[in-house]
């Protein structure tokens, strides 16, 4: 039995010139329930973020909040009506500057009734009430930078939730949290539930949305493709309308590595961890699964010359590697795609080709001029090569979407032929149009080459390698075919359990 | 394209064609090869800074210390010549070599001390200002100086630096261009090339727009923002030895404006062709834009005293159009 609706919309309409990104979209939320919203990356997910949160205004439709309309013109009107969102960006919901206690009652520190002088005492008060309330176990006292992210997410919710608000919008709360970390924060929902909140969760983590879901709502092109109720809930439907077509899942053809292409032996990249030893063929396409925080880019980075390892040697194709930076890296074959493109990978000021040609310019110019024409066929070629959805070469990168530009990056990386070719996870903040394309596309091409895949989703292993490595406290633990895999083994290897037979 | 887009992209060429044109209708000799000359002339040595200012900011560093640099380039030449009875060539090399180490003390304190880019050539330029003063105790140098020591200096600049400042070459009329403004077309093509046409320049945008991302593509980021430090100090003292040259003295006094008039220009630059970003060409235009302006203004009885606030007023319009329309208009 559904409780009645909290928060209506209807007919929501919203475009940027002349994309119409969202399209007529209704949904309802009722008390103590959490829906999750899914929707591939440019399906219109943060833009309806923005329109309920009173960022943008829409073009057409309306809200009703508790039987009243809604029409914020500011974030700040969404709030005090009652409707809070917590961002995907967690750094944006807290203030590094100040301590604990002070983000938690920040937004009383203006609008209407807030009293002129400051008062730590008050504040502290305050604050304590607030943590209280949501059993928040944190060092009021504590300065932001020095609290984990998982932490400072629970002090960004508890502060949205100092509002008392009737509903709590959360975009990809959990994207970089790890397992334990995430548990935490659906503890956390749970209770907001039993408070009578209505909760719109908007993931693409299917893990996630299996742990929390009431009812789910799948976004595509700015639309509604289908919203999901009946227990129990139908998850495999719910991902064919958000994209649009079957999803074959798990049908690999798995290969056999070839020729031994790197080896290391002995290799410690964090004090305290166990060393370990590594052998990756040619052909083959190794994921390396384990949680955030585990050591997965410090390994990657020791392989990329950004770090020297502690101890132990690596060989490359017969021959010694000792990368002393990422110069030395590319030269020698060893390609990165570094996590989190928008920090590490996009030049934003470069349009696509640009992008593209970034490590290669040496190769692609000539007596240090640069050969544009050049540049342009090879990001002609990628394009075409990876299905990037872009109107030319010439594109600002900021004009694609999420999926693209990562197909960007990858495409930057797969111009030249590389040796070892890794990409930390390549999946993250990607549709799963793009990733299966990606992925289906770093498959096609691993010949010649040895694959190296870190992520922090199984699935995402599951679905492109032919090994599985997995990684705990800085070293390796695990090594799987994947085939006949026995879950249960896996995740307790993941999980860090101690794991008998494993040395 | 949109009008909009239209008018962001080439709103400050047609500006700058407009105000030629209205110039020589409304002020009589403006169109002049004569005038023209004199308008490049008038920007060679601040353009020469800007364009070398440009390189820092392509990287997303930013250069104060440019106009001390090339002040401290000018007391060194008069220094050299005057004092040392240096030759010409000696002067230049001194010059340069100011420039270089400039450069170089300035990149290190940037990348390797971590010295925020602002403070760091703020500091330098303190230091700079108050170094070329302690040769002579203050006092500007010319031929007949009395020295901190009281002897008389008797060297005198050498007519080869000399020519520098005040050699005009033939160009269609009889001594008309200087050689100021033919270094300063020559180095704006030069640096034009390089940042637009090297993999260098490109990869210094890299570094100014996403240093972790050039660095992960294999850019050896903190050698690239050095050597930008390195080309900012080499143009100013370039800049310094013009000036020498063309006051023929060590003048403690000169260059004042030599910072704010460069910054300005390579600001400007920004606004031309709408890119939103430092670039060689809208830094060259920039600084003839200022000038033109001066110029015009001047030949139709503009008091001098006006001339800041009229660069002042440029400045400010075009960064409202870089950070507002253009920016707008790329989302």
């Amino acid at each position: 039995m559904r409780a009645p609706a909290v928060f209506r919309l209807v007919g929501l309409e919203k475009s940027f010139g002349p994309n119409k990104v969202l399209d007529g979209v209704s949904l309802e939320l009722a008390a103590g329930e959490v829906t999750v919203l899914m929707g591939a990356n440019g399906a219109g997910k943060s833009t309806l973020v923005r329109v309920i949160s009173g960022v943008y205004r829409p073009e057409a439709g309306s809200m009703e909040l508790d039987g009243a309309p809604f029409v914020p013109h500011t974030p700040a009107e969404a709030i005090r009506a009652g409707l809070v969102t917590v961002h995907q960006n967690i750094n944006d919901g807290v203030v590094a500057a100040l301590d604990v206690a002070t983000n938690l009652t920040l937004d009383r520190l203006n609008g209407a009734g807030a009293p002129l002088l400051f008062n730590p005492r008050r504040v502290r008060r305050e604050a304590r009430a607030v943590a209280d309330r949501m059993g928040l176990a944190v060092d009021l006292g504590a300065r932001i930078p020095d609290l984990s992210l998982a932490d400072r997410q629970m002090v960004a919710i508890a502060r949205a939730m100092a509002h008392e608000p009737k509903v709590l919008v959360l975009d990809e709360p959990t994207s970089s949290l790890s397992g334990a970390e995430a548990e935490r924060l659906f503890a956390l929902i749970g209770r907001l539930k039993a408070h009578g909140v209505a909760v719109l969760y908007i993931s693409h983590r299917m893990s996630d949305i299996r742990r929390l879901a009431d009812r789910i709502v799948a976004l595509r092109d700015g639309g509604i493709a289908g919203a999901f109720e009946k227990k129990p809930l139908d998850y495999e439907g719910a991902v064919n309308a958000m994209l649009g077509r079957k999803v074959s899942a798990g049908t690999l053809d798995l290969r056999e590595a070839g020729v031994s292409v790197f080896t290391a032996k002995g290799l410690q990249i964090e004090p305290g961890a166990r060393p370990f030893s590594l052998s990756l063929g040619d052909g083959e396409v190794v994921a390396v699964a384990g949680l955030v925080g585990v050591g997965k880019t410090a390994l990657a980075e020791t392989l990329f010359g950004i770090r020297r390892p502690l101890a132990g040697s690596m060989r490359l194709a017969g021959s010694a590697y000792q990368p002393a930076s990422p110069k030395e890296a590319i030269a020698a074959g060893v390609f990165l795609v570094a996590k989190d493109r928008g920090e590490n990978g996009i030049v934003p000021a470069f349009n696509v080709y640009e992008n593209i040609s970034l490590p290669f310019l040496q190769r692609l110019a000539r007596f240090g001029v640069s050969q544009r024409r050049a540049e342009r066929a090879v990001a002609r070629r990628q394009i075409a090569d990876l299905g990037i959805v872009c109107r030319s070469e010439k594109d600002d990168m900021a004009t694609l979407s999420g999926g693209n530009q990562q197909k960007v990056m990858v495409a930057r990386w797969m111009a030249e032929q590389a040796r070892l070719f890794i990409l930390d996870e390549p999946f993250q903040g990607v549709d799963i149009a793009a990733r299966r394309d990606i992925a289906a596309k770093l498959r096609a091409s691993a010949a010649g080459r040895a694959t190296l895949i870190f992520v922090t989703e199984l699935d995402e292993a599951l679905e492109t390698a032919d090994r599985i490595l997995v990684m705990s406290e800085g070293t390796i633990v695990g090594a799987h075919r994947n085939q006949g895999l026995r879950m249960e083994r896996l995740l307790a290897e993941i999980a860090g359990q101690p794991v008998r037979g494993v040395a | 394209m949109t009008l909009r887009e239209l008018a962001v992209r080439y709103g400050f060429l047609v500006l700058l064609v407009v105000l030629v044109a209205y110039f020589a209708v409304a002020a009589e000799g403006f169109a002049s090869p004569q005038s023209a000359v004199f308008i490049f002339q008038s920007v060679a040595i601040t353009g020469v800074l800007a364009l070398g200012v440009t390189a820092t900011l392509v990287v997303g560093g930013f250069d104060l210390s440019i106009g001390s640099v090339a002040t401290t380039a000018m007391m060194a030449a008069a220094y050299v010549m005057v004092v040392l009875d240096g030759n010409a060539l000696l002067a230049v090399a001194i010059c340069l070599a100011i420039g270089v180490v400039v450069g170089l003390i300035n990149g290190f304190l940037i990348v390797f001390m971590r010295v925020p880019d602002l403070l760091a050539t703020l500091g330098m330029m303190f230091l700079l200002v108050g170094l070329q003063r302690i040769p002579t105790e203050g006092r500007s140098i010319a031929t007949g100086m009395t020295m901190p020591d009281g002897s008389v200096a008797d060297g005198t600049f050498s007519p080869a630096f000399l020519a520098l400042g005040r050699h005009r070459f033939d160009f269609f009329l009889p001594n008309l261009v200087p050689v100021s403004v033919v270094v300063l077309l020559i180095l704006a093509a030069a640096i034009w090339f390089f940042l637009e046409y090297t993999r260098f320049g490109r990869t210094m945008y890299a570094v100014g727009s996403n240093e972790r991302a050039a660095a992960l593509a294999g850019a050896p980021v903190k050698a690239y923002k050095i050597w930008a430090y390195v080309i900012s100090g080499i143009f100013a003292s370039i800049g310094g030895i013009l000036l020498a040259a063309r006051l023929g003295r060590g003048d403690i006094a000169s260059g004042n404006n030599l910072l704010l008039d460069s910054v300005a220009a390579a600001l400007i630059g920004f606004a031309v062709l709408g890119v939103a970003r430092p670039n060689a060409f809208g830094t060259a235009v920039g600084a003839l834009f200022v000038g033109v302006l001066l110029q015009g203004l001047t030949m139709m009885n503009a008091p001098y005293y006006t001339q800041d606030f009229v660069k002042g007023a440029v400045l400010v319009v075009a960064l409202v159009f870089t950070f507002a329309l253009s920016g707008a208009s790329r989302r």
